[in-house]
């Protein structure tokens, strides 16, 4: 029971992924499942991101950049080499993670604006690579033969299991993001947002700890890329590295209040409503990353930390809860 | 024993040549007191001794190893921590995190759940323990000044280096501080203090080393210091001005 209590944070945290997607397992809606699998797919991705935005204080222009590269190596191993689903998402988290661990290598050492920028270039110049690398298809990109299916119990079963995949990968993300906040080394990444220098002086080893938060943060868009493009049955360069989702990416993690576990779920499923709401809608559907931008604007001028740093401020009772 | 070595330590950023052959010796358990005008280069020594620079010319050796030109964190990691004259605290995280910091991640590279064991004891110390779960963006400049030397505490170092940890304090704050400095002696940790506060310094000081315009100018025991015609200069201009204004008085 201590322990539970203990650990309240986490579990709050992952009640919440599970009370998101409980209304299509229960009632068995493919259509309220592709919204839900939508919602769990940013839940992955915002809070792969917090782990450097909001534990770490680096601002990632091209986070994106890790589910493209992770969905395109996945999306090869399945079609080219006839590898499983399975291998194809291993694979997805080990390269991107490696992507991220050369990168961080490079560009880290970079502060501020400075790294921000360089994250879009690493973004462009990935995409444009893919674009010329003719195993993948080139500009074109890759199909997947519709008989892959067929392995999963066909292509409705293949789909179903997606989003079951996507569920565990979200709750995993959580746990992932919870650990990080709570150990010696979340610890030290929090003193290298707050006051890199003064980290140092006291011993965080900040180029290492950076270079993990990166790897960290890159390793579940890499295997959610691999899952998403397999149940897309088609992956192109557009589709895999949109600068905007990773503009998106930051508003959901700003939203909800970054460097806590539950502000980046509860952005994500926030953002993801009402992206669906203004899409749908006749007057937004040309306009929503105008009111996305908007959006990130009003939150860091009046809420900058966010939804769940609002009321642990506001409330500091629940602190415990709201982690 | 001597715990810290500084061997014609020069320093320029371009033209400027900040520090110039800086030599000097620590045995083990004292207090060396670091005095000079301002922009004489002492924050610029603290940053040469604790690897923030590389210094231009010279070797630091601390604990009889070279430790010239090594980072921060391997300087942390060796046994040495410092304040900063400017305050950095880690404002975001509380004061119990700040502290914890030092612990984890310092010479004893603790974990989480004894780092807050030491946090506690070395807040208590320092007289912020009722403070510890307030966030340290939220302390005034005083509470600040004991939260820096309470992370650096934290880490159980052999050396530590204060910068003007008394400048912007009333006197009781002073006095708290002076006394709290004379305490980590006791223990026997090493310190190097830059500080303004004269009578302070002369107090709580073993040996004091004088810098001015990057030179080294002086140094010695509290009483031949405050004697030396040189500091006096460099402090007060002149030290036959005021006789000879007397005599052209006459």
């Amino acid at each position: 029971m201590k322990t539970l209590k203990n650990h309240l944070g986490l579990i709050t945290s992952l009640v919440i992924v599970i009370l998101i997607a409980i209304a299509p397992i229960v009632s068995g809606n493919a259509a309220s499942r592709e919204v839900v699998f939508t919602i769990l797919r940013a839940i992955v991705l915002a809070s792969s991101l917090n782990i450097l935005l909001g534990y770490t204080g680096y601002v990632s222009f091209g986070h994106i950049v890790f589910f493209g590269f992770g969905g395109y190596v996945g999306f090869y191993l399945i079609t080219a080499q006839g590898q499983s689903l399975w291998v194809a998402m291993l694979a997805g988290g080990v390269v991107s993670g490696l992507l991220a661990y050369l990168l961080g290598k490079a560009i880290l050492r970079l502060r501020g604006a400075y790294f921000a920028l360089a994250t879009i270039g690493v973004n462009e110049a990935v995409r444009a690579f893919i674009n010329n690398f003719e195993p993948f298809g080139g500009p074109t990109g890759m199909t997947m033969n519709f008989s892959v299916y067929q392995e999963y119990g066909g292509a409705m079963k293949a789909l179903e299991m997606s989003f079951y995949i996507m569920l565990v990968l979200a709750l995993l993300v959580v746990v992932l993001s919870y650990v990080v906040r709570t150990s010696k080394f979340g610890l030290g990444l929090l003193a290298i947002r707050e006051d890199e220098d003064a980290a140092e002086v006291m011993g965080v080893v900040a180029p290492d700890a950076k270079t993990w938060a990166f790897v960290l943060s890159a390793i579940f868009p890499g295997m959610v890329g691999a899952l998403f493009f397999f149940k897309n049955g088609s992956v192109e360069p557009l589709d895999a590295f949109p600068l905007h989702t990773s503009i998106e990416m930051i508003v959901m993690v700003m939203l909800g209040g970054q460097g806590t576990v539950l502000g980046p779920i509860l952005g994500a499923a926030g953002y993801q409503r009402m992206r669906g709401l203004l899409v749908t809608s006749p007057i937004f559907k040309n306009i929503q990353l105008a009111v996305s931008g908007g959006l990130l604007l009003l939150i860091v001028l009046f809420v900058p930390a966010g939804v769940i740093g609002w009321a642990r401020q506001r409330w500091p009772k629940l602190r415990r809860v709201l982690q | 024993m001597m715990i810290l070595q500084v061997q014609g330590v020069s320093k320029n950023f371009g033209g400027l040549q900040a520090l110039s052959n800086v030599t000097f010796d620590l045995p083990e358990g004292q207090i060396l007191g670091l005095i000079g005008p301002n922009g004489a280069g002492k924050t610029t020594l603290f940053n040469v001794i604790n690897g923030v620079y590389t210094p231009s010319e010279g070797r630091v050796i601390f604990r009889g190893k070279d430790v010239t030109g090594q980072k921060t964190y391997h300087m942390a990691h060796a046994g040495m921590a410092r304040t900063h004259q400017i305050v950095k605290p880690l404002n975001d995280l509380t004061v119990m995190e700040n502290v914890m910091v030092g612990a984890c991640f310092g010479r004893e590279s603790h974990n989480l759940k004894k780092a807050r064991q030491i946090a506690e004891e070395v807040l208590d110390f320092v007289g912020l323990a009722e403070r510890a779960e307030q966030l340290a963006g939220s302390l005034n400049v005083g509470q600040k000044k004991r939260l820096e030397m309470a992370r650096a505490l934290a880490s159980h170092p052999y050396l530590l280096l204060l910068d003007e940890v008394l400048a912007g304090l009333n006197p009781s704050e002073i006095a708290h501080m002076v006394d709290i400095v004379r305490r980590i002696r006791e223990q026997g940790i090493t310190i190097i203090m830059i500080e303004h506060v004269m009578h302070a310094i002369m107090n709580v000081s073993d040996r004091i080393l004088v810098l001015d315009y990057g030179q080294q100018i002086a140094e010695g025991s509290p009483e031949e210091i405050s004697q030396n015609p040189k500091v006096i200069e460099a402090y007060l201009g002149d030290p036959k001005l005021a006789e000879r204004l007397m005599e052209g008085g006459e």
